[in-house]
This record gives C-alpha cells, structure tokens and sequence, in this order.
C-alpha cells in the first residue's frame, strides 16, 4: 500500500451530514439578548450573567475536549462561528451539520431558571448559528428535569424547522424512560423530532454505578454505563412501544458497548420478561429500528476489531457521520473511522442521518 | 408411522394438572388445559432443563407501559432453570415462538372400551373398560 493510499479517507465527507457538532455559547453575556426580559433581569440581580454555565461533564478546557490544533487564541472552543467554519465545516465539505450545544442550562437545578436559559440558548443558536451558515441545523435544549417545561419549549421551537432533534444529557435526576419524562416524547414524537441522548451527566447522581470517581477519567469512561442504562431505561419503560415513531440518537457514546449490551438484555429478557409484558418483541430488534448512533467517537482498537464488533450490531442503518467537532477523538482531516465495513460506511454519510432526521 | 400409548387413565390429570409419562424411552409431560389434553416433551429446547416440571402460569398481556392483564390462565410453562416461557398448546417459546419451541405431541383421550381392542401399547397401565385413557401419539 502506498503512502497516498494509506492516508485515503474511509468514505468521501464532501456532501455528508454531519450529526454531532458542538457550537459554544461564548459567555453567558452573549445569551442576554436572546432571554425573556423577566430572566434577563433576574439573571442580573443574581449577578448570574458572570457566570459561563460549563457543563461539569465537559469542561471545555480538558483537553480531551479540545482537539490542541482546534484550541482558540481566546474564549472557548466552538465559540467563534468564523473559527467553526474554517475548522470544521469547510474543510470537510458537509452539505449539512447538526449543532449540539453541550450548555449547563439543562443542568440548572431550578426548572423555571433552566427552562429560562434553554429558551436562552435556542435563541442564541438560531440567532447567531442557524440564520447564519445555511448549513447548519440544531437540536433543542430543554429543561430536561421538567417534562412539561421541556415539551413547552419543543413545541414554542416546532415551528422552525432548522431545529431537527431534542438534545438531552444521558444521566440526570431521572432515568429517562420513566413515565414523568413522556411529555417530552410526546411532543418529539409529534413534531417529527428525533431525542438525542449525549453523553454525560447533569451530576444528580454519580456517573458511576460503584460511586463518585475522584478523576475526570472515570467520569469520562463511565459515560458508556449511563448511555447503557439510559438506553435500558427507554426500552424497558416501553417509550418505543408508547411513542411508536419516535427514534433516539446516542450521541458521542462511544458505539461498542452496545452490541454485547444487546445480547444481555436480550437473554436477560427472555427470564424476567414478565415484569415488563408490553416488552413483547426481542429488545435488540426494537434497538436495531429505533436507535441510532453517532459514529464518533468509536471506541475500538483497530480497524478489523472494529468492523467485527460492527457486525454484531446486525444492522447497517444505525450509524451516523459525526465529526464531534471540537472534541478530540481523532487526529489529522479524517473524521471517518477506519474499519467500518463497507455497506454500513455507504449509509452512514448521508442516506442514514436522512432517514434518521425527517426534518433534514 | 407413530405409534399409540397409552400413558394415564383421564382422571389421574385433572384439570390444571400434569403428569410426566416415559414413552419409548422419553420424558413426556401431559397438561389437562380445562378438559383438553396436551404433551409436550420435558426437554427445554434452551438448555436441556425439565421443562415440564416448572410453574404453569398464564400468558401475560400488555397494549402498552402500564398495562396488565393474565389471559389463557394455566396455559403457560415456565422453564425451572432460566424462567423461559412456553405455550402448552404448541409448544412455542413466548419470546421467539417461530424459532424456539419445545416438542409437542398429538394426545388424545378414548375409552377403556375401544383400547382394549389394541392396537395401542399400554406399557405400564392395565386398562379398564369403564374409564378413559390419554393416548399420546410418538
């Protein structure tokens, strides 16, 4: 194999969609324009408007967070649209890209301060992002330990249909099939908007099962448990039998956890089924039609690894192109993985995240 | 061609009840289901276990999260080892029932009368002429 041969892109990134991107919110100063004047005001009499609303999950100035060719001069990464642009949007040439801002206003304790800062943040996104760059588009922050203040902003969002998915953290006060999150589904479900799971944690709980972990590295590697148990918790509680055209995205989790994950709640199932008698088809089957994933990052260790465990998912339309931009899971231009069999690298581009996000 | 056993007068299985028989060398159970009589072999297709031998319970139904209810009561058995479920009538496994199923066998029940004409093997009962006999077909 030649050098040119051995550095040729998996698959082609010109024309794809890119299904994870992390814009940032400069600074919570940026986000006042865009809130209510009710929580522009209250946000000033707290002296609220100093803070940045960092997402403990993922402080942007961990370097796993911030690829060092990507790190800014000043202010934090993906908080320049121009920056954005030149790193991540040109170069790779996507005809569309899906904006996943990670922000700590889904993680504010009060639901009215956190719905607050949500519709604080759509705005700043559609504002400053979406009306913009043309290719953009974008999830929806919701206050997400309030299903009903969370369905109030998908449906005040409905309407404008850059915004193509509801974003959520993995791991927060509730596992998130319990019955109390169903407003949130519902209104997904019928606006056509897909609920994407990312990894990490509003801190309610430990992100460990075994405890608090006293490193970012812990944190960090337990992050593909709570998509786990998130995803369990979705299946079991039967919100895709009750909300039977809504799909669910993991986004950033990592991808291979999952097969062997489908094969124990599979087994598991066929013995204690009977606790859940709406469960009434092989859990994987319901995961392979509803479940998608972004495929970056993609923990494996090397291509052939990676094309076996690939298999096991049993289906080639799960995966989606995602470059994680800035989050530092590759080096070099290529965010495609290598190792990615064939078939499933074909739909994984374009035709996947279409039929994934009905608003694309 | 399959041959004809008797393996329990019909009173000896009431219904809801169950008896294991041997034919030919293997272990059979026979459920009265409410006056109906089924067979299926006491050999979990999963693992080996006596499936014949574990609980009978119901089919359990659901139209959706938060909603039960028991049909076909008594019509369910439950593997003893790993509590995999299988419809009595037909030997289909509750959760891949076109890929797992337990064997079954065509039972049938006559009169002590008829039986005693043969040609059916009545390897461990002595028949009486005034009660009925489970037949199973192997």
């Amino acid at each position: 194999m030649s050098a040119s041969e051995a550095m040729a892109p998996a698959a082609s990134t010109v024309g794809a969609i890119d299904c994870d991107l992390h814009p940032a919110v400069p600074n919570a100063k940026a986000l006042m324009p865009y809130m209510d004047p009710y929580w522009r005001e209250h946000m000033l009499r707290r002296g609220l408007d100093s803070e940045n609303y960092d997402l403990m999950a993922f402080p942007p100035a961990a370097p796993i967070n911030v690829r060092p060719d990507w790190k800014p001069a000043s202010g934090l990464p993906g908080s320049s649209l121009a920056v954005l642009q030149a790193q991540a949007l040109d170069p790779l040439g996507v005809s569309l890209a899906i904006c996943n801002v990670l922000h700590g206003a889904q993680a504010v304790m009060s639901e009215d301060l956190s719905a607050a800062l949500c519709r604080g943040v759509n705005n700043w996104v559609a504002g400053e992002l979406l009306d913009r760059d043309p290719r953009l588009r974008a999830s929806i922050l919701v206050p997400q330990h309030s299903g009903e203040l969370a369905a109030e902003e998908i449906e005040r969002l409905a309407g404008d249909r850059r915004f193509v998915q509801v974003l959520m953290l993995a791991m927060a006060e509730l596992p998130p099939g319990r019955r109390q999150m169903w407003p949130i589904y519902r209104a997904a479900e019928k606006h056509g908007l897909p609920i994407g799971l990312h990894a990490g944690s509003t801190f309610r709980h430990p992100p460990s099962a075994a405890g608090w972990g006293s490193t970012l590295l812990e944190d960090y590697v337990s992050y593909a448990q709570g998509m786990s148990a998130a995803l369990n918790s979705l299946l079991v509680e039967g919100v895709f039998q009750k909300f039977p055209d809504l799909k669910v995205v993991l986004i950033e989790s990592g991808v291979t956890w999952l097969p062997a994950s489908m094969w124990r709640v599979n087994k598991t199932w066929r013995g204690v089924r009977s606790e859940v008698p709406w469960l009434n088809r092989l859990p994987a089957d319901i995961i392979r039609e509803r479940v998608r994933l972004t495929a970056q990052p993609l923990d494996a260790m090397d291509g052939e690894a990676l094309g076996r465990v690939l298999d096991q998912l049993g289906s080639d339309d799960m995966l989606l192109f995602a470059s994680d931009y800035p989050h530092w899971h590759y080096d070099g231009a290529d965010p495609v993985p290598p190792g990615i069999p064939p078939a499933m690298l074909k739909k994984m581009m374009v035709d996947n995240p279409r039929a994934t996000y009905s608003r694309l | 061609m399959a041959s004809r056993h008797v393996v329990a007068a019909a009173d000896e299985i009431p219904p809801g009840g169950r008896k294991i028989v041997n034919v030919r060398g293997r272990q059979i159970g026979v459920f009265n289901l409410g006056g109906e009589f089924f067979a299926l072999i006491n050999v979990c297709p999963h693992q080996g276990a006596k499936l014949c031998e574990g609980a009978i319970l119901s089919h359990l139904v659901s139209d959706g999260p938060g909603d039960y209810r028991l049909e076909r009561q008594g019509e369910m058995i439950r593997c003893p080892w790993h509590c995999w479920e299988f419809d009595i009538r037909t030997g289909q496994s509750w959760c891949e029932p076109n890929d797992v199923k337990a064997k079954t066998y065509n039972v049938t029940v006559e009169p002590g009368g008829t039986l005693a004409k043969g040609p059916f093997k009545a390897e461990t009962l002595s028949v009486a002429v005034e009660r009925d006999y489970v037949i199973v077909e192997m």
